[in-house]
């Protein structure tokens, strides 16, 4: 056990941190650029020097980097303001999914220009009837030659509207037993059918969509996996959807709170005097110390050769909730002017009125509270599942209900 | 970067588990529980053979040189097999505060016998309800004199010299002073804690002879110091306490049947243990950092050391009371064995102060940390 960087780390981090700074783009580069813009300029210019998704093959477009020098690399990456965001789902999910499902062609086609933010994929999973219960999707694929012909919906695709590619999970066989009914797909976002509704959420935002399905056509040589074993591939995909959402410490944090309770009072004292306040941030200190080392532990395994387990569950079951508490107090430390959401009056310019809205989205998105739950008590301790109801039930007889 | 034990700590790990689950089962934890003895002086004879309470003592006193990472993983095996023994006390205390602090003169003296466990040390800090403070000690110490009143000590009953927080008119205004048990100036009241398998003691200074243990005036910083470094030994103890609590709970939950089937297929239970388990890794991660801060001397460690011990009250805390929820009313009678991790958690989360003492420990480290 070493904390420290040992010799390579520290010239592997110093020769990151000097590309960063010599890199990193200004405020005032930034200035006027929407997010996407800026975003894809951002990852194309890491690419062109190696510096995106650096654990990849150099010929995919990475650098063939360690789990170790990711971390460092996240750690220097962090110290600056960059554009981010866009693509975790393409580089996070689809990609580790193409590298274990993919032919080699589909690995040189679409990998590089995942790398280089030059192509942007969304994730087509949850429907209306299909969200903590997945593997309960309806849209369907009928084989046409070459050809499956997609009808059906989806809903909560992030990013959709911007989106290239998209992964897709559907039901290529309704007379069997739900899970084993499903096949795994790509396709591109263009095709004809295809169709994007943008869901607004109570933040106000409209970051996620509907997408309907019309007769899509997507050829063959674009599934994933065999015919019927769309759920293991989407296993792949889902396992490491809760890595790269993790917990996070971005937006509001230990340091955001710190800062409010240094600059407003409680009985004519900084509120960080009060023992109250202490507690509380002391607790969520543990838990963001608590959870970067958790990653730094599994980084340390990954390092060692061990493939990413269910354990990565725990980075969103505790920073998702988190975020939304920490908010909440962050409010409740403006005390009466907690309320107002403003750029120019609120402090942290509305972030943490902006964080507390958007909350309640990243305790559902991506496997809820309850499911991750489940997931560390059934993979983890091994605990059995809940007795269900359409166990072994031929999908198209399994009950439904109103909502 | 490696945030992993070596192979070897890990064979030194299962090593330690094979020999407390051969030498400290349930049966030597409920001997000390339910009898008069304030610990199994075979099983800290067997542990002092064993050489760990020789662990990170330097081979010049008599010790083994090992670092902090062994002894750390000997910890955690001990809080998971809930061993009735003064480890704590006179490992991660009075040893600490004799390495730490203690002239060439004392350590010679002092640090073969804690290596071999002929001696038990302890630390005197607490003088009743409330959080100790510098300006509410009652203990003086003047002209090698000691007087006043320690409650609680931990293994006071039994050990052989305590490491007392006194009042001092320099400095800091304390200083510590290592005051030997076995003398006509001391005498012990045996005190019971709502942990019956751990002994506890009132002891009463009357003019009892007392050796300055570091600089005088500067026992206070001292004395933070040194719960800085038990604090990450304490957390990892507790950290084994919680997994074993969090192990013992999935087991029962298994085999124990409701409406036709296991009660862990409920979600409502299987979210409990999902929660317990979340504490764990957590308080376990941070413990990593803790060990790491501790055995390198590194400036962060007040604050590794804090947080590894805020989890680890709070994971094993839950994680004991979780355990007897889990167990429903078989928990919570006297023949289950839910009850030693349920005191133990308790008696460990206050016994160097308590989770709100360490929380503000936390912050202040981390202004600290930030300021600097």
């Amino acid at each position: 056990m070493d904390f420290n960087d040992n010799k390579e780390e520290a010239a592997f981090r110093a020769e990151a941190a000097a590309w960063l700074k010599a890199n990193a783009p200004s405020e005032e580069e930034l200035a006027g650029m929407d997010e996407l813009a800026a975003a894809k300029m951002w990852q194309k210019r890491k690419y062109d020097a190696g510096w995106a998704c650096i654990r990849w093959d150099k010929e995919f477009g990475g650098r063939g980097a360690n789990a170790i020098q990711q971390v460092i690399w996240n750690q220097e990456e962090a110290k600056y303001k960059v554009p981010a965001g866009f693509f975790v789902i393409g580089q996070g999910m689809a990609a580790p999914t193409l590298m274990t499902w993919g032919k080699p062609e589909h690995h040189e086609r679409y990998l590089p220009k995942l790398a280089s933010g030059e192509e942007i994929w969304c994730q087509l999973f949850s429907e209306p009837a299909g969200g903590s219960d997945l593997a309960a999707l309806r849209t369907k694929a009928e084989r046409d030659g070459d050809d499956w012909i997609i009808n059906g919906q989806k809903i909560w695709t992030s990013g959709a509207h911007y989106s290239d590619y998209g992964i897709l999970v559907v039901r290529t066989d309704p007379n069997v037993p739900k899970h084993k009914g499903l096949s795994y797909f790509f396709l591109d976002m263009k095709s004809p059918g295809v169709e994007i509704k943008p869901i607004k959420q109570l933040t106000g935002g409209a970051n996620f969509n509907e997408v309907y399905f019309t007769d899509v056509r997507i050829p063959d040589s674009q599934r994933l996996g065999e015919v019927g074993q769309g759920w293991q591939v989407a296993l792949t995909t889902l396992m490491n959807e809760r890595a790269a959402i993790g917990g996070g410490g971005a937006g509001v944090n230990v340091e955001m709170a710190y800062r409010i309770a240094n600059e407003v009072m409680i009985d004519d004292k900084p509120a960080i005097a009060d023992s109250a306040v202490r507690a509380k941030l002391a607790n969520w200190y543990v838990q963001e110390s608590g959870l970067r080392f958790t990653g730094y532990r599994s980084m340390t395994a990954m390092s060692r050769g061990e493939i990413p387990g269910p354990e990565n569950s725990i980075g969103k079951l505790v920073g998702a909730p988190k975020t939304q508490e920490m908010a909440s107090f962050c409010m409740d430390l403006l005390e009466m002017s907690g309320a107002i959401w403003d750029e120019n009056l609120s402090k942290e310019a509305g972030l943490v009125q902006l964080t507390y809205m958007g909350a309640p989205g990243g305790r559902i998105a991506g496997g809820t509270d309850e499911i991750m739950a489940n997931i560390i008590a059934e993979r983890v301790l091994g605990m059995p599942q809940e007795p269900r109801m359409d166990k072994g039930m031929p999908f198209s007889e399994v009950p439904t209900g109103s909502n | 970067m490696d945030f992993e034990f070596s192979d070897e700590q890990e064979l030194l790990r299962e090593q330690a588990r094979g020999f407390l689950a051969d030498n400290c089962p349930p049966t030597v934890v409920r001997k000390v529980l339910d009898g008069d003895a304030e610990y199994d002086a075979e099983l800290w004879q067997k542990v002092a053979e064993m050489g760990w309470t020789a662990t990170v003592i330097p081979e010049e006193f008599g010790g083994l040189g090992l670092s902090y990472l062994e002894l750390v993983v000997i910890a955690e095996e001990l809080g998971r097999a809930a061993a009735p023994i003064p480890f704590s006390s006179s490992v991660y205390l009075a040893t600490e505060a004799l390495l730490a602090v203690g002239s060439q003169e004392q350590k010679e003296k002092w640090l073969p016998l804690l290596a071999s466990g002929e001696a038990i040390g302890t630390f005197a800090l607490a003088e009743g309800n409330g959080r100790p403070s510098v300006s509410n000690l009652t203990t003086t110490a003047a002209g090698g004199l000691v007087n006043g009143r320690k409650i609680p000590v931990a293994d006071g009953g039994i050990a052989t010299f305590a490491v007392v927080v006194a009042a001092s008119d320099q400095g800091d205004s304390a200083s510590l002073q290592l005051v030997e048990l076995d003398q006509s100036g001391v005498s012990r009241e045996a005190v019971r804690t709502l942990d019956f398998s751990r002994g506890h003691a009132a002891i009463n200074f009357n003019n009892a002879k007392a050796e300055l243990l570091g600089g005088e005036g500067a026992g206070w910083a001292a004395m933070e110091g040194l719960l800085d470094r038990a604090a990450v030994l304490f957390a990892w103890e507790q950290v084994g306490l919680a997994d074993a609590a969090l192990n013992q709970a999935r087991d029962y939950a298994m085999g124990r049947y409701a409406f036709g089937r296991s009660i862990a297929s409920y979600q409502a239970i299987k979210h409990k243990l999902a929660g317990m388990y979340v504490k764990n890794t957590l308080a376990r991660s941070n413990c990593y950092y803790g060990a790491w801060a501790l055995d390198s001397d590194s400036s962060e460690l007040a604050l590794a050391a804090a947080t590894a011990r805020v989890g680890s009250i709070q994971a094993s805390v839950h994680a004991a009371e979780e355990n007897v929820q889990t167990h429903g009313g078989m928990g919570f009678t006297w023949e289950f064995d839910c009850q030693f991790y349920y005191r133990r958690a308790k008696l460990l989360s206050v016994n160097i102060g308590s989770e709100g003492y360490w929380q503000d420990r936390l912050i202040t480290a981390y202004e600290q940390t930030n300021a600097a």
